[in-house]
């Protein structure tokens, strides 16, 4: 396996959709090609550090408006004789 | 590829999803008019939903009203939703397609088509080779990492971020997020892959780690 089918195969990889004749290749490169093992390992990272960590958060006021315009169009609807 | 009809676009067939869920029962009473279902929908899935408008329109007031927006939609057109889809995804399939209205409509964004491939190289090929240690948790504060992980992704192309946010940060599966999108699987993992390596480049100016006799 050469480092562009090692990039080729990173999705499935990481995706868990890789077939085990694949993967046994995937670990063989990478524990013969330091440059792909920190590959491996810095995308694993990125993935799991924006997976962990809340970027956005929601504010409460805005949680209240939204909260207020659903009840105000489900009262809506229901006068509206959809209910 | 044209978003307007996504409403009404078959639902996904997900194998193996014989199980009910949850949301089943409470999409059932919502159509019946039960707004307590119906609130508490909106409950589960108001951050999620936000998030994804965040991601993709980076600006928190368009976030804001896209939220609103897709949840009275969702409503409205209640009747429409098939059940044989994940309603949390059909819920992120309208905030998808009002979000890439909306920017589309910004006069500043050239990139915001999802059926254009999207041209850059950058990050295809990777550059850096450093070891991440020790890991960004130990080497960032809370808010600092928070600060570094929105920067960094703001600089993505909207069809890189769009990718990445629904499979690695709100855990679509391939197919959905393809449906969602209007892009065939191979383009998604394409995406994917790309947006993974660019975020990898960039993030590791700020976690790579230091050589020696370098300042951390």
């Amino acid at each position: 396996m050469t480092c562009t089918d090692f990039l080729s195969q990173l999705t499935d990889y990481f995706d868990g959709h890789i077939s085990p004749e694949l993967l046994e290749e995937v670990r063989a490169h990478t524990a013969s090609c330091s440059h792909c093992e920190v590959v491996l390992d810095t995308t694993r990272k990125t993935i799991s550090v924006y997976k962990d960590h809340e970027v956005y958060e929601i504010s409460t006021e805005f949680r209240e408006r939204l909260h207020a315009a659903i009840m105000a169009k489900c009262k809506q609807k229901s006068q509206s004789g959809c209910n | 590829m044209v978003f307007s009809t996504f409403l009404n676009m078959p639902a996904i067939q997900s194998p193996g999803t014989e199980e009910i869920h949850p949301d089943v029962a409470l999409v059932a009473r919502a159509k019946e008019g039960d707004t307590a279902a119906f609130e508490q929908l909106v409950r589960q899935y108001e951050r999620q939903i936000f998030r994804v408008a965040q991601h993709i329109t980076q600006n928190r007031e368009d976030a804001e009203d896209i939220t609103q927006d897709a949840f009275l939609k969702a409503y409205e057109k209640l009747d429409q939703f098939q059940g044989n889809s994940k309603f949390s995804t059909w819920l992120v399939r309208i905030a998808v397609n009002e979000s890439l209205m909306r920017l589309r409509k910004r006069k500043t964004s050239k990139t915001v088509s999802m059926d254009e491939d999207v041209q850059t190289e950058e990050g295809a090929i990777p550059r850096d080779f450093a070891e991440w240690r020790p890991n960004p948790e130990q080497l960032y504060g809370q808010s600092e990492l928070s600060e570094i992980l929105r920067k960094t992704i703001q600089g993505l192309p909207p069809g890189f971020r769009t990718v990445f946010t629904l499979r690695d940060i709100e855990n679509l599966s391939t197919e959905e997020t393809a449906e969602a999108l209007g892009l065939s699987v191979p383009a998604v993992k394409s995406r994917l892959l790309r947006a993974r390596l660019q975020l990898r480049e960039r993030l590791s100016r700020y976690f790579r780690q230091p050589k020696e006799g370098q300042p951390a």
